[in-house]
């Protein structure tokens, strides 16, 4: 390993770590709860159409069986219908716009095959799921819908996009520069690119423990937004948000999954409410492919054209996306194309094709991946048009400012991301003309792509505090869903209050902690941790307070600026030995502990500055010639993202995304049966995510970037990231190495023999 | 899962009588399988007979083969001294198939008795003549990438998921049986069913009839020294074969003197090819022999919308596995 530059953190292993490998970490469905009863789903086997009669007699009479509840017997709840402006009423924040949430068993209404239609709750989890089989339900069919192609004369632009100012919103129709620059381009490359239905596929599954004490309701609940799930369960509910508790310490994966609060929560607090007990309830695996949503089906036409020296002059960008009958799902999918190369003339089109699905929802590197599967493919096609390496095709078309908005970038090192991955991959070795390396009965191919995805900040609320011991700690209500925000927030803790590591812990994960912001769409390192470092500033200024005027202190009289902290201790910058140490101060005011809570938000500095990460990514497969069967045997990722907090867990961060993304090229598919609208691979057995003996060799690292625009931490979220062009540099390697441009995701061998 | 009774039997005779009693009673073994289904609702048992406390898990040397115990773990079979040496075929088979952890726990007897992957018979909200005969087949016009290109019917294209019995089948195993009757041994090729008309029926065990050992004939130890399981799958590991060959060769001065080939991942049953097999017996060891082996064994073959591939990569598969079971650089 090459020399860590300034702005990358040292490794520190994870806090979480030992509690997780002995089992002590607690997951939602593990808490021991007295008298606890366990539900069970019983979801509809239509795609479309209503419950004509449930019968759950037989069920009922099941041993253990507490009762059943349909819609026929739930209480009647609160689903808002989402608003589009000012007055815009929101449920659940990570929800679509338009739309709201699946009223679950408040109608007959079946919207999608696998939809939560009941619920049977049991002294044991066995004789709940025994007594869902005997539930008897009689269904009026109607038509469904479930394929996009068969629909995409339907389509429709987003409503959303429509709105004016919206910072989120996705815009149905942009264009800039000349419309008809396509027409008049001296190379062009114009193609259709599809990827399937993408399931998360966590190794946790959606739990949920509730509990009702009077008015006022507790969950365990699997989630990526603590806060999130005591809004929606608040309003959904009709109770005020104060009286819903909210716990989730630790997340055994989500990908996006857990970013909503799907039906689970609910329904588990509708039955924990209607039997007087605690319910727990969790899904099945193959329930999990229709209890949460998942990447959405797009349709997506990149269009490209080139002068003969390789400069883009036209970019068109079509992208359809499914979504369901009751919201409006929108993800990023042409947000990348209007900024990541430079290009006088571009145009992108989103539209929606609603389907009998569950709402999709974000899965990692959503829209970004899905996007730039579709225009770093055309980019490569465009490359070998031109006979220019692709590499060197995207360095002509590096945009030096953000061609959409005209602003500067608030930092950007992709060219090092090339020049140093190039380096690290041996680009050079590299064959232009397909099908010219070789390794035994494999072709070998080389392809690359870049990625980006956007920085963003919400506001955070965090606390710090010093005690008399002069140990501290940090909290807030976030949920850590596997990335290291347990240990990013204690070194970012540390720093803030001038503690060493071993001094300080971090808290998270529950809903009475300062309100967190979401665990998504790679946000929260920026948004927490801007926090925390200002909690802790805020903690050690009020230690400081304590002296300024206290006869006793040798720091008496001192201004703020005349004082540095260190190692848990306030001293004179003029003279280090005069000075006392924070429990010094703190047991002689007699106090336990000194805290501080602050709420930061982010400021102006998104009108002033584009923001956003890149990343160059390189993968070499290897192709059985005859077989098809395919390795990725090296993929690098180079990453600029400002200041890394933790080398180790931001590393893993990328090769992880790498591993899904190498899935996203190769294996991950959800195969729905459009004649009954239903899922047929509903199983890890048969939606193949990569396994150990699929993944060799990765390496990602971190180029010198430094950003004092983003945030106060200068941190780049990186969650997404290193998913973003994985599948298709994979792709375009796989073209490297045997001729074949594979357009329709995933890349199985079929379409290589 | 439905509720079951459970009883634990000590020898092979209280076994049997306790799963005559009653036509929806199964032995356990493993469980790998059967759980599994159970899960699903798809086998709904109403007792099982534990037999892993039968003394049934040797590996022995028998009239110059091998006799595999019914209750031998694939993972000791797999690792066997004599197996690997002698059988090697079987050994690699084994290994190409689940995980460590199932093969740790799967049963040789529960490996025979595995019933399909087919989407459509997994879940039960979906038509499956196999598991509800009459309700239709969902596969034959459905998604059927994983399905069967030989011996199908209009009733049933799904394919049986073992790569072991891929390799007995190329062996000529026999399987021994004990049952209210007595024993009986049933040569491998006649052990599972092609589906027809009756594709809930995926063996010719009759009810209370339980394996004891699976026999690996001396003769089938000629091909120890050239012979090679390949699987063709989706990922690296841990997925069931679109397609598998198991190839054996006996090889005499640049000539094949007996061949043996059989095919998972296309048939109701694991699936020999005695066309194949005609082609290389006596031929030379070479490409072409290969080629006209493969396209021998596939002859018959026939696709469906999504598994058409499979007749080609089929091919490209078998003279692979022959080239290298005959010795990589053997062949030109």
């Amino acid at each position: 390993m090459s020399e860590r530059p300034a702005n990358v953190g040292k490794p520190v292993s994870r806090v979480d770590g030992p509690l997780k490998v002995t089992g002590r970490a607690r997951y939602s469905a593990e808490f021991k709860t007295e008298n606890i009863a366990h539900g069970m789903l019983v979801m509809s086997t239509i795609a479309s159409g209503r419950i004509k009669s449930i019968d759950t007699k037989a069920a009922e009479r099941a041993p253990g069986v507490l009762g059943v509840i349909t819609h026929l017997n739930a209480p009647r709840l609160n689903f808002p219908e989402r608003t589009v402006g000012p007055n815009r009423v929101v449920d659940d924040q990570v929800g679509p716009w338009v739309g709201r949430s699946l009223p679950v068993l408040q109608s007959d209404t079946i919207y999608f095959n696998g939809q939560p239609i009941g619920i049977v709750v049991s002294e044991t989890l066995e004789q709940a799921e025994y007594a869902a089989t005997l539930v008897e339900v009689t269904y009026e069919e109607r038509p469904h819908a479930t394929s996009l192609e068969a629909e995409i004369s339907r389509a429709f632009p987003p409503q959303e996009g429509l709105m004016k100012n919206s910072p989120f919103g996705r815009v149905a129709d942009y264009s800039r520069g000349d419309p008809e620059a396509l027409s008049k381009a001296e190379v062009t490359s114009d193609q259709t690119y599809t990827i399937p239905i993408e399931h998360h596929n966590p190794l946790e599954l959606l739990s949920t423990i509730a509990q009702w004490t009077g008015n006022k309701l507790t969950v365990h609940d699997k989630t990526q937004w603590v806060p999130n799930t005591q809004d929606h369960l608040a309003m959904v509910f009709n109770i005020p948000v104060a009286d819903v508790h909210v716990i989730s310490q630790f997340v055994g994966g989500a990908f996006g999954s857990a970013l909503r609060p799907w039906s689970h929560p609910v329904v588990a607090a509708i039955a924990a409410r209607a039997f007087r007990r605690p319910v727990k309830l969790v899904a099945m695996r193959k329930q999990m492919f229709t209890s949460h949503g998942h990447r959405p089906y797009t349709v997506q036409r990149v269009a490209l054209g080139a002068s003969k020296d390789g400069k883009l002059t036209a970019i068109v960008h079509e992208g359809y996306g499914q979504t369901s009958l009751y919201e409006e799902n929108t993800e990023a999918l042409l947000d990348a194309t209007r900024f990541l190369y430079a290009s006088p003339n571009c145009i992108t089109k989103y539209r929606l094709v609603r389907g009998n699905i569950q709402t999709p929802i974000y899965m990692r590197a959503p829209g970004e991946s899905s996007g730039v599967f579709a225009l770093d493919s055309a980019m490569d096609e465009l490359a070998y048009k031109l006979k220019i390496d692709p590499l060197e095709f995207r360095i002509r078309n590096h945009s030096d400012k953000d061609p959409e908005s005209g602003l500067p970038w608030s930092s950007k090192s992709l060219l090092e991301c090339y020049r140093q991955g190039a380096e690290r991959f041996g680009w050079s070795r590299r064959k232009m003309e397909p099908r010219s390396l070789r390794d035994g009965r494999y072709l070998v191919g080389m392809g690359m792509s870049s990625g980006t995805y956007p920085t963003l900040r919400t506001p955070a609320s965090a606390r710090a505090r010093i005690f008399e011991d002069g140990t501290a700690v940090v909290q807030s209500s976030a949920s850590d869903i596997g990335p290291g925000t347990w240990t990013t927030m204690k070194i970012v803790g540390a720093e803030a209050l001038a503690l060493n590591l071993d001094r300080v812990r971090s808290e998270l994960g529950d809903s009475t902690l300062p309100r967190s912001g979401v665990q998504g769409n790679s946000m929260l390192t920026a948004s927490l941790g801007s926090a925390v470092l200002e909690a802790g500033h805020a903690a050690r200024a009020k230690v400081f307070e304590l002296v300024r005027n206290d006869a006793r202190s040798p720091l008496n009289g001192a201004t703020a600026d005349q004082v540095v902290f260190a190692d848990g201790r306030i001293s004179l910058k003029s003279d280090p030995s005069r000075g006392e140490t924070y429990a010094d101060i703190l047991r002689r005011h007699n106090l336990d502990s000194i805290e501080a809570t602050v709420d930061s938000s982010p400021g102006d500095e998104l009108s002033k500055y584009s923001m956003h990460v890149f990343v160059a990514q390189f993968a070499e497969v290897h192709i059985d010639e005859e077989l098809g069967v395919w390795r990725v045997a090296r993929f690098v990722t180079g990453c600029g993202a400002g200041r890394i907090i933790n080398e180790r867990t931001a590393t893993t961060q990328l090769t992880g995304a790498v591993v899904g993304g190498i899935g996203q090229a190769f294996t991950e598919e959800t195969v729905m049966d459009h004649r009954m609208g239903r899922i047929v691979n509903a199983n890890l057995a048969e939606y193949h995510v990569p396994v150990n003996a699929d993944i060799h060799n990765l390496e990602a690292f971190f180029v010198e970037e430094v950003d004092d625009k983003i945030n106060p931490l200068g941190a780049k979220g990186i969650g997404e990231i290193g998913y973003v062009g994985v599948s298709s540099a994979i792709a375009n390697a796989v073209f490297n190495a045997t001729g074949k441009r594979i357009r329709k995701l995933p890349i199985t061998l079929d379409k290589l023999i | 899962m439905k509720p079951f009774a459970f009883t634990r039997a000590s020898n092979s005779q209280t076994a049997i009588q306790a799963v005559i009693k009653d036509q929806a009673a199964k032995f356990i073994a493993g469980g790998t399988n059967l759980v599994d289904l159970m899960k699903e609702d798809v086998e709904q048992p109403n007792h099982l007979v534990d037999i892993n406390r039968l003394a049934l898990t040797r590996i022995e040397e028998h009239n110059g083969g091998l006799r595999l115990g019914a209750l031998a773990r694939n993972s000791d079979t797999a690792n066997h001294r004599l197996v690997r040496e002698r059988f090697p075929l079987v050994s690699q088979a084994i290994l190409s198939g689940a995980s460590a952890q199932l093969r740790n726990a799967a049963t040789n007897g529960g490996n025979l008795m595995q019933r399909t992957r087919c989407y459509y018979f997994y879940d039960v909200a979906m038509p499956c003549n196999k598991r509800q005969p009459g309700s239709g087949c969902g596969a034959l016009e459905g998604f059927n990438r994983m399905h069967a290109i030989l011996g199908a019917s209009t009733q049933c294209i799904a394919v049986h998921p073992s790569d072991m019995c891929v390799a007995l089948m190329a062996l000529d195993a026999v399987i021994q049986v004990e049952g209210p009757e007595g024993s009986r041994s049933i040569p491998f090729a006649e052990f599972h069913r092609l589906p027809g008309d009756t594709p809930q029926l995926d063996t010719n065990l009759k009810h209370g009839e339980l394996i004891t050992a699976i026999d690996l004939p001396a003769a089938a130890s000629a091909f120890s020294a050239h012979s090679y399981y390949l699987k063709i799958r989706d990922r690296a590991s841990y997925a069931f074969a679109l397609v598998s060959i198991a190839a054996a060769l006996e090889v005499q001065n640049g000539t094949i003197k007996q061949a043996r080939l059989a095919l998972g991942g296309v048939a109701h049953k694991p699936w020999r090819a005695p066309e194949a097999e005609a082609v290389l017996n006596g031929a030379p060891l070479n490409q072409e022999t290969f080629r006209r082996a493969a396209t021998a064994a596939l002859k018959k073959a026939q696709g469906y919308k999504y598994n058409s591939f499979k007749v080609e990569l089929g091919r490209r598969g078998i003279v692979r596995a022959l080239t290298i079971a005959a010795g990589e650089g053997r062949t030109a």
